[in-house]
């Protein structure tokens, strides 16, 4: 285990840059904005993406998975942070794919692992109606009836929804235990709308009308609560490796229009007043980058306690939100008038990074998840 | 077993032979052995391990033996240190002289100088201190203007040195002084050594607003130097001082290595004064203090990153340059929340009423304005930062 890239780690780097900065720089995200179209991504691309092997990185080879693990995806969502890219990988892989492999039947995983996989199917995640995210909240409520189990939700958000194939819905049961099942997009009683946020990307507004499912529908038994925690878990550092790469680009740009931007007959960046600013940047960009890997190291180290793990995950998303905070609102500042117009690229930044902000909880969700964590261990070694 | 293996064998064993168990593991600051003159040892064990290890070469291990190194090449030297480390072997004593004026001496003095002033130093019997900052030369140190005037074969020194750690109980000083008065201030700079009894020399310590401190003041009043005691060229002091200042980093990270940090854990005292927040503003409190915690994890963390990445032989100077900066500004982050945290049981200045510790806790908290001034300002760091490491242009 280790804060630097391993040999699997580091491929996956090389390729994702190249491949994403040439096949989907920020251009296309504009192109997808400027098209309007619902499903927010590029097909096309999202094939590609998975050809790459991509949506096996963390699933067993008996599926077609890599078997790498979970920190396979550091540096490809690094990437997808740095080109801006839209794509499902978080919603239908990195949540959902795990989940059905954790909690599936047999018959379940084959079922879907390999549909989802290669792309032949995608599922999106239903869970969270409220404004702020809470890690043991449930908005879906569930009624057990002799004929199967009947699902309610009012206006969920759900990434990545439209024209989705199916949804995995959690939620609690009467009894106060958690349950997770596998809907249809086109069950009666499902409606998705899309839902036009500022990133410009798929997110739905998901509602469920005495939505009927099957046992069979079911997807594991037993603590199901624990097991969506550490998908959110996963989630959660992805979605910050995400960030860490938006902000690692807001950041070079920046330092980038300080060496070129001249006013007073000089390059602006030659003043010790955005100096400064810029080499604190620098600072929490670093201490950012070490907080993510050790998040993602938590997921995968066997000898990390759930309480270590979620510590070091929260960890990550915390600095790496305030990071991104600090250092988009730098780069709008220090690149002046050119810094709020829609034709610099920087808006598309600031946009998508301000939704990864609240996706999964954000700082204060996170510090306060951190400080609770630590108070318990500290009670526990006492 | 290859030459390698078998010499770490042989240091091994002899470590365990004759490093005694007290003198392995961190020290207080109080437990640290200072070589000089009027060295003090408070036990027979630190003399034991200070003798045994002088009697190696082994104060400088990887310096020439005809200058009192104990002649070990770089790989040998680095086998020595790890084992060392291993065993927790304490540093049989520390010298500034050897950590940052000996390389330069090896580098830049004469056949002679190294002759006269090295074996003394390998042996532990000088105890050197640094003559830099001025009063009006701090951050902008070239500015200085401590004046060498030549004088036949002596030089005579007249001017102040600031900030000189230790400066009282010092034998011999390394000082930077203006041998070229109407050079631009770079270039009429000169090293000199000279010992701290020649006529002329006073020195006063200076109380800090955390106390009594090792920090003096050094004033020097027609103090007559032999000229042989130049280093390096007239007025090349500068590029030996840029040398001393690499080292002084080194010499830094070591120090810390080694010795045991007034350490208090944020969260123990948070957690100890503030068990159970309960209204707006002790729970608003509480969480600051999270947050500081947070980033403290985060910049220990980025220590360990820096390890890893070095050992990976990947480029690590940006996190190398904000190591300081950080550190030090996020100690007084620290110490301003824990004051905030504990209340008026962190005011206490002397006396029963308050404990041990939270004495401690508070004259730490003053001592940490110390930490990002001391050894190039948060501002400097910011402009070595701003320009070494993101290439941004120098002010027309």
């Amino acid at each position: 285990m280790s804060l630097v890239y391993n040999e699997e780690q580091q491929q996956l780097d090389d390729s994702a840059r190249e491949f994403l900065a040439d096949r989907s720089p920020v251009s296309e995200q504009r192109r997808l904005r400027d098209e309007q179209q619902a499903e927010g991504f590029d097909a096309k691309l999202w094939q590609q993406m998975l050809e790459y092997g991509w949506g096996g990185i963390a699933l067993p080879e008996a599926y077609g998975g890599l078997e790498f693990g979970f920190q396979g995806f550091a540096p490809v969502f690094e990437h997808i942070g740095r080109n801006m890219v839209a794509s499902p990988l978080l919603t239908s892989i990195v949540l959902c794919a795990s989940l059905v492999n954790d909690l599936g039947s047999e018959q379940q995983r084959e079922e879907i692992l390999t549909e989802l996989i290669e792309g032949k199917r995608r599922l999106a995640l239903a869970v969270q109606g409220q404004d702020r995210f809470r890690a043991d909240n449930f908005d879906v409520q569930i009624t057990d009836t002799k004929q199967g189990f009947v699902l309610d939700a009012q206006d969920l958000w759900v990434p990545d929804a439209n024209h989705v194939d199916g949804l995995l819905v959690a939620g609690q049961l009467p009894s106060g235990d958690v349950a997770l099942f596998i809907v249809d997009a086109d069950t009666p009683g499902v409606a998705i709308e899309p839902l036009h946020l500022l990133d410009a990307r798929n997110h739905a507004r998901v509602s469920l009308t005495q939505v009927q499912v099957s046992a069979a529908e079911r997807i594991g038994t037993g603590d199901i609560q624990a097991q969506l925690e550490l998908a959110f878990d996963r989630a959660t550092a992805c979605v910050a490796a995400e960030l860490m790469g938006a902000t690692a680009a807001m950041f070079d740009m920046t330092i980038e229009y300080l060496k070129t931007r001249t006013q007073f007959g000089t390059t602006i960046g030659s003043f010790q007043a955005l100096q400064h600013r810029a080499a604190w940047m620098l600072a929490d960009v670093e201490l950012a980058r070490s907080a993510l890997m050790a998040g993602f190291e938590a997921l995968e180290n066997e000898s990390c306690s759930v309480e270590q793990r979620q510590q070091l995950v929260s960890l990550a998303k915390w600095k790496v939100g305030e990071t991104a905070h600090k250092v988009s609102r730098e780069a709008v500042q220090m690149h002046g008038g050119i810094g709020v117009t829609d034709e610099l690229d920087l808006g598309f930044y600031l946009k998508r990074s301000r939704v990864a902000q609240i996706l999964f909880g954000d700082s204060d969700y996170h510090c306060e998840r951190y400080g609770k964590i630590a108070q318990q261990l500290s009670a526990e070694i006492e | 077993m290859n030459d390698i293996e078998e010499f770490r064998h042989t240091v091994r064993e002899w470590l365990e032979a004759n490093c005694p168990t007290s003198m392995r593991g961190l020290m207080l600051a109080d437990e640290m052995v200072w070589g000089g003159r009027e060295i003090d040892f408070k036990t027979e064990d630190q003399r034991l391990w200070f003798e045994r290890m002088r009697d190696k070469g082994w104060f400088c291990p990887d310096w020439p033996v005809e200058y009192g190194g104990g002649g070990l090449t770089p790989e040998q030297t680095t086998v020595l240190e790890t084992e060392m480390r291993k065993l927790r072997c304490r540093p049989p004593q520390i010298n500034l002289g050897i950590w940052m004026l000996g390389p330069v001496l090896l580098e830049f003095g004469s056949e002679e100088q190294k002759r006269e002033l090295l074996p003394p130093m390998a042996r532990g019997e000088i105890r050197w201190c640094q003559g830099f900052s001025e009063p009006n030369a701090g951050s902008d140190l070239a500015s200085l203007q401590t004046a060498a005037r030549e004088d036949g074969d002596d030089f005579i020194i007249n001017g102040t040195k600031i900030w000189t750690s230790y400066g009282d109980q010092s034998d011999w000083m390394y000082a930077l002084v203006r041998t070229g008065p109407k050079e631009p201030k770079h270039a009429g700079i000169s090293l000199i050594v000279l010992d701290m009894k020649s006529p002329g020399v006073t020195v006063t310590p200076i109380d800090l607003i955390s106390g009594k401190s090792s920090f003096c003041q050094v004033f020097f009043d027609d103090v007559r130097v032999p000229k042989s005691q130049l280093i390096g060229e007239m007025n090349g002091g500068w590029a030996l001082a840029k040398a001393l200042l690499g080292h002084e980093r080194r010499a830094m990270s070591k120090f810390s290595q080694i010795s045991l940090p007034t350490h208090f854990s944020l969260l123990e005292t948070l957690f100890e004064y503030l068990p159970e927040p309960q209204t707006q503003s002790d729970i608003a409190l509480f969480q600051r203090a999270i947050s500081l915690r947070m980033d403290e994890h985060a910049f220990e963390l980025t220590q360990r990153r820096l390890n890893e990445a070095a050992r990976a032989r990947q480029d690590v100077s940006a996190m190398m340059a904000i190591q300081k900066l950080v550190h030090t500004e996020q100690e007084k982050d620290k110490f301003e929340v824990l004051l905030d945290v504990m209340g008026r049981r962190a005011l206490g200045w002397e006396g029963s009423a308050f404990t041990d510790q939270q004495l401690a806790l508070t004259n730490t908290w003053l001592n940490a304005f110390t930490q990002a001034i001391a050894g190039g300002t948060s501002e400097v760091q910011l402009n070595v930062i701003s320009k070494r490491v993101l290439g941004l242009p120098e002010a027309k």
